[in-house]
């Protein structure tokens, strides 16, 4: 089965600083791949090539076959109904409601009517485990909640692939906990290929199917939890011990 | 010396960028406001926040400008035994500049300001990166209508401040230089030419255009957090003043050859 998401040879500098080398990797169907690495170490910026948002200064990405890098704004649209992105600090449009927002893209693309929005609003809500808040608006909601109607939002066009940037950073442990274990949910539920950008080093190797470890602008490591836990690299074990930075 | 060349060269590169990011941006809202759907509905509701809410600062700065340009006009003429023409004079100042050009600045720094606000906060919070991860074309849902709202608005807002401008002249005229207010309106009517009207106004949709394009591309420069917001919105008041006065000189330069 080829690949869902295939990065080859990406390398993206902002300025002078090159913070993405030479990245190849490769995301199967169905699988939750969490990227880690230190602070700055182009994480994000990994995850927001995948998403179309930046376009890398070499190398091809390809998404279900396709190279997205030569693609303007309007060729990324029909890629971009198949890709839903959580953001790491939600992102929910501050002057719509919880219902507007996870509502928009509906509205935007799936032509639905109001009723059936409406019902799919109260489905996606009922999944994340905040029924009923629809007429709530992002400034009444916890950081918490705020990332559940994210990724409410993410999932309203039945994506093939999700992306979450960050999902339980700034969260205590029992939000952590909930985020996580939604994340495997969703995977398994709707059968999204995830891609989970974190340097929660804890709940990433309990729900991910590889974890992929990115040091120096390059992926240092991929594997199950299991061959990155017993990986002989050296750079691998000092950031399992918190020691890379 | 080389400090100097180093220091104009650096302007006029940064100079340069600017210009350049404002053109792509000025044919990103051009082709986007000509191609359907065309956003209504969002560029009433800018209409209100940019017109309605402008209204009272735009009437009481044009009505204080009308009483003042009539004092000073006023005692000049008074001089030359030339009360007659004070209307004239102050409504030929108000309408073909004064109205257009104040009511720019106040409106231009008031809501081009607050369009850099709004979308830097956007930008900062990552609200236009979900609009295009989404799949929403950002320029059609966020900057056509704002920039279109206080193109269509301005003209209306200067009619306001012609009116009110006049009005407050009226007022002085009648207080100070005891002119008859059937007189001074009739020598307005009898001097003022339609075509004095329609270059004060038009020129205002020029205004217009240049603030809500300045206004919506310093926001979407936003890049470095909130501490940027309060600079760019500076830097907005400033770049719409200043393209304003120099607009104003060469719409001025080219209504005048007509």
């Amino acid at each position: 089965m080829p690949p869902v998401i295939e990065l080859q040879h990406v390398r993206i500098a902002f300025e002078d600083h090159e913070v993405l080398r030479s990245i190849d990797l490769s995301v199967m169907s169905g699988e939750i791949l969490t990227i880690m690495g230190g602070s700055g170490s182009g994480k994000s910026v990994l995850l927001r090539l995948m998403a179309g948002l930046i376009k890398p200064d070499a190398g091809e990405i390809r998404i279900e076959g396709t190279d997205i890098v030569p693609l303007n704004e309007d060729g990324m649209l029909s890629f971009r109904q198949r890709l839903g992105v959580v953001f790491q600090q939600a992102a929910l449009f501050d002057s719509m409601s919880v219902a507007d927002n996870i509502a928009y893209p509906v509205r935007e693309h799936a032509m639905l009517d109001d009723e059936a929005t409406q019902q799919r609003v109260a489905e996606l809500l009922d999944i994340v485990g905040l029924p009923g808040i629809q007429e709530k608006f992002p400034a009444e909601l916890s950081g918490g909640m705020r990332k559940r109607v994210g990724i409410a939002r993410a999932l309203s066009m039945r994506p093939a692939i999700v992306l979450y940037d960050e999902p339980t950073s700034g969260l205590d442990p029992s939000n952590s906990k909930m985020i996580s274990q939604l994340i495997m949910q969703v995977a398994k539920t709707f059968g999204t290929t995830s891609i989970v950008v974190s340097h929660d080093l804890y709940w990433s190797l309990r729900i991910s199917t590889r974890v992929a470890l990115i040091y120096d602008g390059k992926i240092i490591a991929i594997g199950t939890p299991a061959a990155i836990q017993s990986s002989p690299v050296p750079e691998v074990q000092a950031f399992l011990a918190g020691d890379l930075h | 010396m080389r400090a100097v060349f180093f220091y104009l060269g650096d302007v006029s590169r940064k100079m340069i960028y600017y210009l350049g990011d404002l053109g792509l941006l000025l044919w990103d809202v051009l082709r986007q406001a000509f191609v359907p759907p065309w956003p209504v509905g969002p560029t009433i509701e800018e209409m209100d926040g940019v017109g309605v809410k402008s209204i009272f600062i735009t009437a009481l700065s044009a009505l204080f400008i009308g009483m003042v340009m009539t004092l000073q006009t006023g005692y000049a003429m008074a001089r030359f035994g030339a009360k007659a023409y004070i209307g004239p004079a102050v409504a030929l100042s108000v309408l073909r500049e004064l109205g257009p050009v104040v009511t720019a600045l106040l409106v231009g720094g008031r809501v081009g300001s607050g369009m850099t606000a709004e979308l830097g906060a956007m930008k900062v919070t990552e609200q236009i990166d979900a609009l295009r991860a989404i799949g929403s074309n950002y320029v059609k849902k966020l900057i056509v209508p704002k920039v279109a709202a206080i193109t269509l608005v301005l003209p209306l807002l200067t009619i306001i401040a012609d009116a009110t401008g006049i009005f407050g002249g009226m007022v002085i005229a009648v207080l100070q230089f005891d002119i008859d207010p059937i007189l001074f309106l009739n020598s307005i009517i009898y001097q003022i030419t339609f075509y004095d009207i329609l270059s004060g106004i038009a020129k205002t949709f020029f205004f217009g255009f240049l603030i809500g394009l300045i206004g919506c591309h310093n926001g979407l420069s936003v890049s470095r957090g909130t501490e940027e917001i309060g600079q760019f919105t500076t830097a907005t008041v400033v770049a719409a003043a200043i393209s304003v006065l120099i607009a104003d000189f060469f719409l001025t330069k080219l209504f005048l050859m007509f």
